[in-house]
């Protein structure tokens, strides 16, 4: 069984991990999901991949991506896997930038 | 063993032998950090598997058999020694921790599905609606067949870590 290349951090029950799987459902992509605890000190496995603890984040070994923030995972997913996938190098240059994602 | 005391006999139960198939399952396998769906045959496809039943993480049973399980150093075989109960993730993330046994990883299955799979459900006197597996362990070659059982009949029983790993390294 091989495995999917996205990996999703996520937690149970947060809006803006259910919104990236969402997107993730709507593009048909397969991905696997890792689940960690609210507490941001039990994150050590997220902040060792992005340099921050927040939910979600996702690796995506296709292209060599790990990046944090719904909004610009959702940017891209969509850049990359949707209709009209553009350069998803672009959308990287974002992933730095705030949000308000747990 | 003369304890002084009644132990409770669960008479037979009825699973997998040795030479049989192991039934696959796929269950979250949580580690100290987190956890994820994994499959016993994924586990297989890479090698042999300990697949360690045991109760519930919160008491003494459950810590015995993960000292003892450390002590032995179980990690340096080349297998994947990995346990099942019914507590949630939470939980057996934290047992992990709490005891010091990082380097294994546990099954999730609060509803007692694989133990009912491997015909090895105990319903628990004087606590109504739970069931979780009896003490049991099997050891499973890359091929998923079963190459030795050992399943309590006794309550409590712990395993016989000997037999157990003169199996392993009869693998």
């Amino acid at each position: 069984m091989s495995e999917p290349a996205i990996t999703l951090y996520r937690l149970q029950a947060c809006p803006f991990c259910e919104r990236v799987v969402r997107v993730l459902n709507d593009l048909d992509l397969e991905y696997e999901s890792r689940f960690v605890e609210a507490r941001h000190s039990r994150r050590d496995a997220v902040k060792r991949l992005t340099g921050a603890r927040t939910v979600p984040a996702i690796v995506d070994d296709n292209t060599g991506i790990t990046m944090s923030e719904s909004a610009n995972i959702v940017e891209y997913l969509q850049a990359t896997y949707g209709d009209g996938a553009t350069d998803a190098t672009r959308v990287t240059a974002s992933a730095a930038s705030g949000g308000d994602d747990e | 063993m003369n304890l002084g005391f009644d132990i409770v006999e669960l008479g037979p139960a009825d699973h997998p032998e040795a030479g049989e198939k192991a039934p696959d399952f796929t269950r979250p396998l949580v580690n100290d950090e987190y956890w994820a769906d994994a499959s016993l045959s994924e586990l297989t496809d890479d090698g042999p598997v300990i697949l360690v039943f045991h109760p519930m993480d919160g008491d003494f049973p459950s810590t015995y058999i993960w000292q003892e399980i450390d002590d032995r150093d179980w990690d340096d075989y080349d297998a994947s020694v990995v346990g099942l109960s019914i507590s949630s993730p939470y939980e057996h993330s934290r047992f992990l921790e709490e005891w010091d046994v990082e380097q294994y990883r546990l099954f999730s299955d609060p509803q007692n599905g694989v133990a009912e799979e491997y015909g090895i459900v105990h319903e628990l006197d004087g606590m109504e609606g739970i069931a979780e597996p009896r003490p049991a362990v099997f050891v499973i070659d890359g091929d998923r067949t079963i190459e030795f059982a050992w399943v309590a009949t006794d309550w409590p029983e712990f395993p016989p870590y000997d037999d157990i790993e003169s199996a392993i390294e009869g693998l």
